[in-house]
């Protein structure tokens, strides 16, 4: 066994435009079907990663605030225990996995989910003839009636582990390989994946900084307690309200 | 204190075994009504099986919506059952006696109808989480995972089964005399059926004495039970911190108290239906109704004190999105409406009128408040469970919306004609009053002479 893993996420708020780059990465990669105008207005869309629209100030001096949310890979997370058949659970390197196959779709997670980032399967999924190629090998395609949710790409890690293992050497830091897709896919690295086992990552580093005292470093609803693996990184704006969501 | 109707043994076998030996004309059209209504029921899930839940109108963040109303509500009802029949029995209260088997039957019925409503039907899955492999009951071996303990969804089941089987089991062993009488009324294969379901009863002492053993021992056993089930059901939102105004503590006696609310609104309901169908005028007298209406006062009293604990806690706490809830419960359309319907049909109207002696001896107004009751405590749970969901947190983003589809509505209903079926055709098969349990309340109120006094004939146990 190599030294232990965790995996977690800084999302510097200050730096994200709001391009829903990162939605488009994680929906290629991740085999999400696709979210129409019907199915948002049924208020059933599936975005693993979706980009919170906040509007501050009165016409015409109106700002846009963006907040991506996604799955905090809580520590104490509050749906791993209601879930009756083990569908979702901690592993060892600190994730919050989901297995398809067991999920019953009895929905307590996600009423336990304080952070609504878990996506019920209401339809069976469908995809347009000529996307049927484009689905990743590598990733399940979910049925209907299952719960499903971000992995941090999951499979990514897996592959990137399982190469360096073969040859020989340690999983890099910042890794394209190993980055999830959205944080490939962001233009304007706001997102940074990385081990928090290892002092050296620049995930690391961020934690270290921002947590401090006179740091950016919030954790979302931060005052229930989950312990998430994601740190949001305040806005550094005159203009700006407070964090009111630390 | 009670007036009391002395009566012939060869009059109550008359009088209470009509609705069994022979079919009462509206009988046969009421069955057929119901079936219809449940079997639209019945396809309305077939057709969301078919789809998946999409048909619904359940939406993110609203996962759960009128079948987990329609879930507890029914877990309300079924509290009638032992609170009639094991606690009245244990206290000794003359008057439950020819409602002890009614209450049971509505017991058996409506979990029946909760575990139809919800756990097998509101699943993603259901055919893994029901039938033919259930995955949330502690015998699936084949699939090598033990079901997750800590999940209220593997306390539910064992809590409603537990449940089931002691009601299941009560309604049988006071059934068993009731059955021979019928066994030697009958004759050909109708005999045979009821021969073989009273197992051999004679009616020696011995007999007696073992059943009689039974039912109280039955009535104690199934004490802890009385708390246990509506607490499980409250802990389903209970253990839950995702939504506001389920995370409370005062949630299980809470809940408990406003199911034997429901439950016993829902007895009454029944013995006025009881009187009106059958006729058994004789067996349910206004002392009855006057008893029942007692025992709701302080019984509803108690829920509404509980109610406002509730309100109290939530608000003391002073958290922004828990008042934020309370203000959409309580001041915002169409919450505002149902609240204040809410209000008046579990409480303000029913509570003062049973506070009337005139009230609680009409079996019209019996019916009219205690229906009230089971509208208001049907409002009650929905305001509970969809306003929490609809996530009133600081994330402004998801905040939700939930209109419940056709497809919901209609296989709500059906659990109502389930019910109402289940209680039609037991009282076509099996006599609702039982008739042994009235007998020995009249060998008890017997009186015989000696020299000038008239003294009791039997010394009660």
């Amino acid at each position: 066994m190599e030294g232990r893993q965790k995996w977690a996420m800084t999302v510097d708020v200050d730096r994200c435009i709001g391009c829903q780059a990162c939605v488009i990465a994680c929906q290629s990669e991740n085999n999400i079907p696709i979210s129409d105008e019907p199915l948002f207005n049924q208020r059933r869309a599936m975005e693993w990663i979706r980009i919170e629209r906040y509007w501050e100030g009165e016409f015409p001096d109106v700002k846009a605030r963006f907040i991506p949310i996604f799955c905090q890979h809580c520590d104490d997370a509050p749906c791993e225990p209601v879930c009756p058949v083990y569908a979702t659970y901690h592993n060892s390197e600190g994730l919050n996995v989901q297995v398809y196959n067991r999920c019953i779709g009895s929905r307590l997670c996600v009423n336990n989910c304080p952070y609504q980032v878990r996506y019920f399967n209401f339809w069976e999924p469908e995809w347009p003839e000529s996307l049927q190629n484009q689905l990743n090998p590598d990733v399940t395609v979910r049925s209907r009636g299952i719960m499903e949710k971000c992995t941090f790409c999951i499979q990514r890690i897996r592959r990137t582990g399982r190469e360096a293992k073969r040859d020989g050497r340690k999983v890099e830091d910042g890794d394209r390989g190993l980055n999830p897709a959205c944080v490939n896919a962001c233009p304007t690295d706001t997102l940074v994946f990385g081990d928090v086992m290892d002092p050296d990552s620049r995930v690391s580093k961020l934690k270290e900084k921002e947590m401090s005292e006179d740091g950016r470093g919030y954790h979302l609803l931060g005052s229930l307690g989950t312990g998430p693996n994601v740190i949001y990184l305040k806005k550094v704006d005159e203009h700006a309200s407070g964090p009111t969501h630390a | 204190m009670q007036e009391h109707i002395q009566l012939t043994q060869k009059e109550i076998n008359r009088d209470l075994l009509s609705g069994v030996l022979k079919s009462p004309k509206w009988w046969l059209p009421a069955v057929l009504v119901l079936l219809v209504v449940f079997l639209i029921g019945a396809a309305a899930f077939g057709y969301l099986l078919n789809k998946g839940l999409g048909v619904t109108g359940l939406n993110r963040p609203v996962m759960w919506g009128v079948y987990l109303v329609s879930f507890v509500f029914w877990i309300g009802i079924s509290h009638a059952g032992i609170m009639i029949s094991a606690i009245l029995r244990l206290t000794q209260a003359e008057w439950r006696r020819p409602v002890t088997r009614a209450a049971e039957v509505l017991t058996v019925f409506s979990l029946i109808a909760a575990l139809l409503s919800a756990p097998l039907v509101h699943e993603g899955r259901p055919w893994r989480a029901g039938f033919p492999i259930p995955w949330i009951m502690p015998w699936d071996f084949a699939r090598g995972i033990w079901p997750n303990i800590r999940s209220p969804f593997v306390w539910d089941p064992s809590a409603i089964l537990t449940y089931l089987t002691a009601s299941s089991l009560f309604i049988y062993v006071a059934l068993i005399p009731d059955l021979a009488i019928l066994r030697d009324r009958l004759s050909g294969w109708k005999s045979g059926f009821y021969s073989v379901l009273s197992l051999g009863w004679r009616g020696s002492p011995r007999q007696w004495k073992l059943q009689a053993v039974a039912g109280i021992l039955l009535s104690a056993l199934v004490l802890p039970v009385f708390v246990s089930v509506h607490s499980i059901v409250s802990w389903d939102f209970a253990v839950n911190i995702g939504a506001e105004g389920w995370h409370s503590t005062i949630f299980a006696p809470y809940f408990i108290i406003g199911a034997i609310h429901s439950g016993v609104a829902a007895v009454a309901t029944v013995m006025v239906a009881m009187v009106w169908l059958w006729g058994w005028d004789r067996y349910l007298r206004p002392d009855h109704f006057d008893a029942i209406g007692r025992l709701l006062i302080v019984v509803g009293t108690t829920w509404f004190f509980f109610f406002f604990l509730e309100f109290v806690f939530a608000m003391y706490t002073l958290e922004g999105p828990e008042l934020a809830m309370r203000d959409l419960q309580v001041f915002q359309y169409p919450w505002s409406i149902l609240f204040v319907v809410f209000l008046i049909t579990a409480f303000f109207f029913p509570v003062p009128m049973w506070l009337l002696k005139n009230v609680r001896r009409s079996m019209f107004w019996m019916f009219v408040t205690t229906l009230s009751v089971n509208v208001g405590m049907w409002l009650e749970r929905f305001i509970i469970i969809i306003p929490g969901l609809l996530r009133r947190q600081p994330l402004v983003f998801d905040w939700g919306t939930y209109h419940p589809s056709i497809i919901e509505i209609l296989m709500v209903a059906a659990t109502f004609a389930w019910v109402l079926l289940g209680l039609l055709i037991f009282a076509r098969i099996f006599p609702l009053i039982p008739l042994f349990d009235i007998k020995e309340g009249m060998v008890g109120r017997e009186e015989i002479k000696i020299g000038r006094r008239k003294v009791a004939a039997s010394i009660r146990e």
